[in-house]
């Protein structure tokens, strides 16, 4: 691993320059290594992290990826880690024009990963660093405690994706003076919505009021709101004191036992605590990635055409260019390219934006002729879709722009797949062209790891009670007992887990053929002394 | 091997190769001096001036992580004190299959494993899996279609890849499986029956090839590199005749064979595979027979210390032999099923090549036990003929899904019947399971079943 030599850096200075005055956020010191590809499969496992700590399930990842590369040789074009200063990583042979087109990709993701907000959490963060002082950290458990590192890693691992990466990221965009007070804030996100089941409209009256209060008087204004509710909700008082009891950390199962698994606390086990720390820090490090794989994607495929383009440097190398970029950013007949799909949408909310096309006007406008020909010419385009970078994550960013108009305009559709039983193949067709299926296929295919909660009241020393909050999806039940089997060694006792599980009833009606029929189960999974029971409730 | 490189090669050529040979040698020599030095460097001591901030603050440049990497006997060794420590195992065997052209296979065996998380399963719900798509077409218009049986290997890589050592690579490969499967599922070891081992040693063969200059000229590849440098200069136009007078001819597009050192193995154990493939044994019988197949020859080419000749016979109502691994592995008829033809031909290749003289001999058969000649005089009577020089012979009957549990299939109906399994326990073993869903573990049990001693 080397870093670019001067010639290439001063490529690489050049398209930041350009790259800059086309409004991008970027800071002056990034560094560029030179890797090569066995390099890369050492790091990948790593999540490109060269100084992340060491496990032996990326040294069996390794061995398995260099049995790949020596059937399946790739070059890999470029990666960029999100920390500071930014760093990315380059192949050492490639053509100056083909690295113009590579750094201003990278300068994109680099303007992402610095003002999209869901990475608003790691903007003070020199990951790199930190990741290597967990290593060292790491490093000296194993030379105390040997393999018994590595199964905490394992157990900690094992829970890292339900961490509660959405409840840490609110509390940073405030200054400790606007937090509002947890009464304040029981009372407006859970006891009227949740307990007395009030609308927004009926809650916005609340907050007017209290507001109202603030401005007669700031200091007397809590005191006084509360009056007024205890007048109103006689029982707020005691809802209140029931729920301060019950510890706010119970969505996050990592951060839930690291306070308080009697045998996390137990002296002796104290340092296993840290590595909880590091696994989650991790994991939470990665979490907006991977919620931002399309926009991100989309963007960095937007900008470095935008900007290569209109590179005088790179003039007499268009075909070539067209090539790759084709490559890149072409939609797949069948299959999701995240670059494609983001790098359409976004052209396509630009285009509507310049046009003033998002407006209830447009909306009402019924004739495709006049749709098509709307054009108010605001100029806002560019604009439009930096706000958009900085505040959507995926899910919103599809939710709210997939319509009729952009699957129509690029010719998308649902695939569908189902086996031919007579010719033993599996077809490929058509399934819908319709923008809410179109959207629904995307949605369905995100990133979405489930909600799992510890039931507070269930819990005791020797059973620590989970939740899975059912969202239409069963567990993958394979690894369910793995999983609990791991938790139960970091609380140090049984381990409960409820959960829904579907089962498929086929009903055979007339004419209709066989229709499914799902029945749900909720049933309750025992780990104890690493035997797994379940029973239905 | 032999043969062709006496066909081809005229005294004057032998006498270049033995010079060649020793030229070799010596830069043999003078490499690992070279590598000798390198060594050494480590040593080197630093001067006032010799480190500097880049060299220390940048320390992961110098991070090498090849040296913190496990081995694969490291890793296997954490995986079997996991079962000590009372944790399950992680480590697994996966296989990456790579066809090239040619009908070869390339195969890379890699350790896998998975990190068992809480994830959503929607394959329940879901009636059918979807994915994106773009361009013309009706709703409802199928625009592709696919082999319903799952390919081997993954579908991306580029290029045909190198066709002539994929043979090699196998053999290493399958070598490492077997180291693997050796340790980790302690399977028995066969004994060497007083064969005299053989010892290994190095050949030196025309099997690499070089641009430019060389021993032998490859007239073959030097025409096609010859034809390409042609079109790429324009000499050569599609559809246009060409005069071949004018054809330019660069140096570099000679190409020839050249001298290579390779090791030479005496083969002390021969390995028959058998395979059913008619039309019933499609799917799951298939995959456990093959899979297993490739197990036992990985594990047998440890044992024998890549000391294992292999034999492929695939059939339906005929049999026939196969050249390779591959087209074992891929072909597919759907025909009806006769056991007997596929060992009276094992018996017969054993006769004609006195194989029985030299060899220990093993005869794997994978089947779904179905066969159309019901009381299985024919096979009983081939069985009984190989096992009076075969040191064990070993049936995996995978049975379809459609039959229950418990009910025989015929192969299986007529061992019992013959007495065979009985009487010759040590010569013939014969397991039976259902197809589906078996795990890896089932198929190494199997093994152990098929190979071990008692």
């Amino acid at each position: 691993m080397e870093l670019i030599d001067q010639k290439t850096k001063t490529i690489m200075e050049g398209c930041k320059n350009r790259a800059l005055a086309a409004g991008l956020d970027l800071p002056l010191d990034t560094l560029e290594y030179i890797v090569t590809n066995r390099d890369l499969i050492k790091l990948s496992p790593k999540v490109m992290i060269p100084t992340l700590y060491d496990y032996w399930v990326n040294d069996v990842e390794i061995l398995k990826e260099s049995g790949r590369y020596k059937l399946y040789p790739s070059n890999p074009y470029e990666t960029v880690i999100n920390t500071r200063p930014p760093i990315s990583f380059y192949n050492d042979n490639n053509p100056d024009w083909l690295n113009i087109m590579i750094f201003y990709h990278v300068l994109a993701h680099i303007d992402f990963f610095r003002t999209n907000t869901l990475f608003a959490n790691t903007w003070n963060d020199d990951f790199v660093g930190k990741a290597l002082a967990d290593k060292r950290l790491i490093e000296s458990f194993r030379s105390k405690y040997g393999r018994w590192v590595d199964y905490v890693i394992e157990f900690a691992r094992s829970i890292d994706n339900i961490c509660a990466y959405f409840k840490e990221l609110p509390k940073i965009n405030l200054f400790p003076e606007q937090e509002p007070g947890k009464k304040l804030e029981y009372l407006i996100n859970i006891f009227l919505p949740e307990v007395k089941k009030l609308n927004n409209i009926e809650i916005l009256k609340y907050i007017d009021k209290y507001n109202y209060y603030c401005e007669l008087n700031k200091e007397t204004a809590e005191n006084l709101f509360f009056a007024d509710i205890i007048n109103i909700f006689p029982e707020f008082d005691s809802y209140f004191e029931k729920y301060e009891t019950i510890p706010d950390k119970n969505s996050d199962l990592l951060e839930f036992l690291n306070e308080y698994s009697p045998f996390l606390n137990r002296k002796e086990n104290q340092w296993m605590k840290s590595i909880l720390t590091i696994i989650r820090d991790t994991a939470l490090y990665f979490a907006p990635q991977m919620r931002t794989k399309i926009m991100n994607e989309g963007w960095a495929s937007y900008w470095h055409n935008e900007l290569f383009l209109t590179d005088d440097r790179i003039s007499t190398h268009e075909t070539q260019y067209a090539k790759i970029n084709a490559g890149v950013t072409s939609i797949s007949r069948i299959g999701l390219n995240p670059y494609a799909i983001g790098l359409r949408l976004f052209e396509y909310i630009k285009d509507k934006a310049d046009r003033g096309a998002f407006s209830l006007e447009y909306d009402r406008i019924s004739d495709i002729d006049n749709r098509l020909n709307y054009n108010k010419n605001t100029g806002q385009g560019l604009n439009f879709i930096f706000k958009i970078k900085s505040h959507f994550s995926d899910f919103n960013f599809i939710n709210t722009f997939v319509d009729q108009e952009f699957v129509d305009r690029y010719n998308l559709f649902v695939v569908g797949k189902r086996l031919d039983e007579d010719r033993n193949v599996i077809q490929y067709y058509i399934k819908s062209r319709k923008a809410e299926d179109y959207k629904q296929m995307l949605i369905d295919s995100m990133y979405h790891p489930p909600l799992i909660r510890v039931n507070i009241e269930k819990t005791t020393e020797d059973n620590l009670y989970l939740e899975h909050e059912f969202e239409g999806k069963q567990l993958y039940k394979p690894y369910i007992g793995d999983t609990l089997m791991g938790i139960e060694f970091l609380w140090g006792s049984q381990v409960s887990l409820e959960t829904t599980e579907i089962r498929v009833e086929k009903t055979k009606e007339e004419k209709v053929g066989e229709q499914k029929k799902f029945i749900y189960d909720r049933v309750l999974y025992v780990m104890k002394d690493k035997k797994l029971s379940k029973t239905k409730l | 091997m032999e043969n062709s490189k006496e066909s081809k090669i005229s005294p004057e050529i032998n006498e270049i190769i033995e010079k060649e040979k020793r030229l070799t040698e010596n830069l043999r020599h003078t490499y690992n001096i070279v590598l000798n030095q390198n060594a050494d460097e480590s040593l080197i001591i630093t001067g006032l001036y010799d480190i500097n901030d880049i060299g220390l603050f940048l320390s992961f440049r110098h991070d090498n992580q090849t040296l913190k990497l496990q081995t694969l006997d490291e890793l296997l060794e954490r995986d079997k004190q996991r079962e000590k420590d009372g944790f399950p195992r992680r480590i697994r065997l996966g296989k990456f299959i790579k066809p090239v052209k040619g009908n070869k296979e390339k195969i890379v065996v890699v350790p896998t494993t998975t990190e068992p998380k809480f994830y959503h399963d929607d394959t329940i719900t879901e009636d059918e899996e979807t994915t994106g798509g773009s361009g013309e077409g009706e709703e409802g218009e199928v625009i592709g279609e696919q082999k319903a049986q799952p390919q081997q290997g993954e579908g991306e890589g580029q290029g045909a890849g190198q066709g002539d050592s994929s043979d090699h690579d196998l053999i290493e490969d399958a070598f490492d499986l077997g180291k693997i499967i050796t340790q980790k599922f302690h399977l028995p070891n066969l004994q060497p029956k007083g064969k005299k081992l053989s010892s290994t040693k190095l050949t030196y063969d025309l099997t690499d090839i070089n641009r430019g200059f060389g021993q032998y000229l490859d007239k073959k590849s030097t025409i096609k590199k010859v034809v390409e440098t042609n079109i790429l200069l324009g000499r050569i136009k599609p559809g246009e005749e060409f005069n071949p007078e004018e054809l330019i001819v660069n140096p570099k597009d000679q190409i020839f064979r050249i001298l290579s050192p390779e090791k030479d193995f005496e083969a002390q154990a021969v390995v028959f595979f058998l395979r059913d493939y008619s039309g019933s044994m499609m799917g799951e019988p298939t995959e456990v027979v093959v899979t297993q197949h490739l197990f036992i020859y990985s594990w047998l080419m440890f044992q024998y210390q890549n000391q294992v000749s292999t034999r492929f016979i695939v059939h339906d109502t005929a049999a026939k032999e196969v050249p390779d691994f591959y087209t074992y592995y891929k072909s597919n008829v759907a025909g009806g099923t006769n056991v007997y033809p596929a060992y009276e031909l094992v018996a017969q290749i054993i006769e004609k090549e006195q194989l029985y003289r030299e060899n220990n001999i093993y005869v794997f058969h994978g089947t779904d036990g179905d066969d159309w000649e019901e009381n299985g005089q024919k096979s009983i009577a081939a069985v009984r003929k190989m096992l009076t020089y075969i040191n064990r012979m070993g049936i995996t009957v995978a049975k379809n899904s459609w039959g229950s549990d418990d009910r025989k299939t015929i192969v299986e109906k007529y061992f019992e019947e013959s007495g065979l399994l009985k009487e010759k326990s040590n010569l013939i073993r014969l397991d039976a399971f259902k197809a589906s869903g078996v795990s890896e573990e089932r198929i190494i049990e199997g093994i152990k079943k098929l190979c071990s001693e008692k």
